[in-house]
């Protein structure tokens, strides 16, 4: 019976929403530009996976928490072809502050809390220049900061978003 | 916290200094693979659109062309065949080796590297067809990189105009052999350690010299566009433009070997 009860609560608490919106978070960072847009706008792309990750901190931080961050962070590094554990290590961090300030964070107006996601994306940036630049990989551009700045405009969307199908999937 | 930090830390040495992640890569890759299939299907309903769009004008003076196009091949393909021959029997009279025909591959791109700095591609050919890390790749035009990782259905390729790719160029007029680097603009290549007087110019055809073993010899890379003198330094700097398209290019042709391929099955046992 208790194992029967388990199944459908992680049924019902709509975990595949969760894997969904990372799915479709991943598929927005590796999504090719048309060759008619120069290639330069690539730096703009924000980090769409650090902002869903960190809505379901928020949002959900019994459930999604250091852990989880670390295993996206390396499904992101085989995505992309970074070094194994480079998006790991960055996503250590955002979940550590996220889930930190989650209490302070459910209080903030959105305006705010896309300060904070500033600070944090442009943290995991850092995190990630550094590795690379360790490996020899990459040399200092102030566009990766473009891109934690483009992030934290597109918060209150993705807040917004994402806030709209937890409640209507009820996922808890 | 702790734990895991240490251990992504460990992961990123042992991944930076040696491959034996390669494999833990290639399975996790496996999984991800959905995720660039379909990342890919915007362009591709994109194609599909385009042809379906398309007038029946258009296509009937696309068919002529094409077919203008293939008989030009075929003609060309004719003299070649006999020049490879003749070509063969001359190595032959000199004592060298025979020049090895190439077998290729062809395989559709399905990804590009989201970051700008990083010329990498991802392409829809891995294990599953015998893909190796090295193997060389081309366009319809000319030379386009290298193999740098394979999974079991896709493998990523280096373009040679990635920052850290370099391939050893010679130029045919001259036979002087080069060094061409990436410079991170994907329509740029730049030539290193060229002496002041060495026998270059503007125009130069820069073909693959076969030199480190990686590439096949022979292979377009590209045309000399720049070459520069300045006499308050040791050396003249040159651009080269890439033959192959780049940043444009859908299907691509991976160049097997057939020493190569021998040596694959043959196993580790026998030496090349």
């Amino acid at each position: 019976m208790l194992v029967m009860a388990a199944v459908a609560e992680i049924r019902s608490n709509g975990l595949w929403v969760i894997v969904a919106s990372f799915i479709i978070a991943m598929l927005f960072s590796v999504v090719a530009l048309p060759d008619s847009i120069p290639w330069e706008l690539g730096y703009l792309r924000p980090q769409w996976v650090v902002l869903v990750l960190i809505y379901w901190i928020i949002a959900l931080p019994h459930r999604i928490g250091i852990v989880v961050a670390w295993l996206v962070g390396l499904l992101l590094d085989v995505l992309l072809g970074s070094l194994l554990g480079q998006h790991g290590m960055a996503f250590i961090v955002v979940a550590y502050i996220a889930s930190s300030l989650y209490q302070r964070l459910r209080m903030f107006a959105v305006w705010q809390q896309s300060l904070i996601v500033f600070a944090t994306v442009g943290l995991s940036q850092m995190i990630n220049f550094w590795v690379e630049n360790l490996a020899g990989l990459s040399e200092w551009d102030m566009w990766y900061l473009v891109s934690a700045f483009i992030s934290a405009l597109l918060w209150p969307w993705v807040f917004m978003v994402l806030r709209y199908l937890r409640r209507v999937f009820n996922v808890t | 916290m702790l734990g895991l930090s240490i251990l992504s830390i460990g992961l990123m040495v042992v991944d930076h200094l040696s491959n034996i992640l390669d494999d833990a890569r290639a399975g996790l890759s496996v999984l991800v693979t959905p995720v660039v299939v379909i990342a890919d299907y915007p362009n591709k309903t994109a194609e599909v659109f385009r042809e379906v769009f398309s007038s029946r004008e258009e296509m009937q003076t696309r068919i002529i062309d094409l077919d203008q196009e293939l008989l030009l091949l075929k003609v060309k393909t004719q003299e070649m065949a006999a020049l490879r021959a003749e070509n063969n029997r001359l190595r032959d009279l000199l004592g060298s080796a025979a020049k090895i025909q190439d077998n290729v591959l062809v395989g559709e791109l399905i990804g590009v590297d989201p970051d700008p700095k990083r010329h990498e591609v991802v392409i829809d050919k891995g294990l599953n067809h015998n893909v190796f890390v090295g193997q060389p790749v081309l366009d319809a035009q000319g030379l386009m990189g290298q193999v740098i990782e394979v999974s079991l259905f896709t493998s990523r390729v280096l373009l040679i105009s990635d920052e850290s790719h370099s391939v050893p160029v010679q130029v045919v007029r001259s036979n002087l052999r080069l060094i061409a680097r990436g410079t991170g603009v994907s329509h740029q290549l730049e030539l290193r350690h060229l002496q002041n007087t060495a026998d270059i110019r503007p125009g130069d055809f820069l073909v693959s010299s076969g030199l480190g073993d990686r590439f096949p010899i022979g292979y377009p890379v590209g045309t000399v566009n720049k070459v520069e003198h300045d006499p308050g330094k040791p050396f003249a700097t040159a651009t080269a433009t890439p033959s192959a398209q780049l940043n444009r290019t859908r299907h691509v042709l991976l160049v097997f070997n057939e020493e190569k391929l021998d040596t694959i099955d043959a196993g580790d046992g026998s030496s090349g």
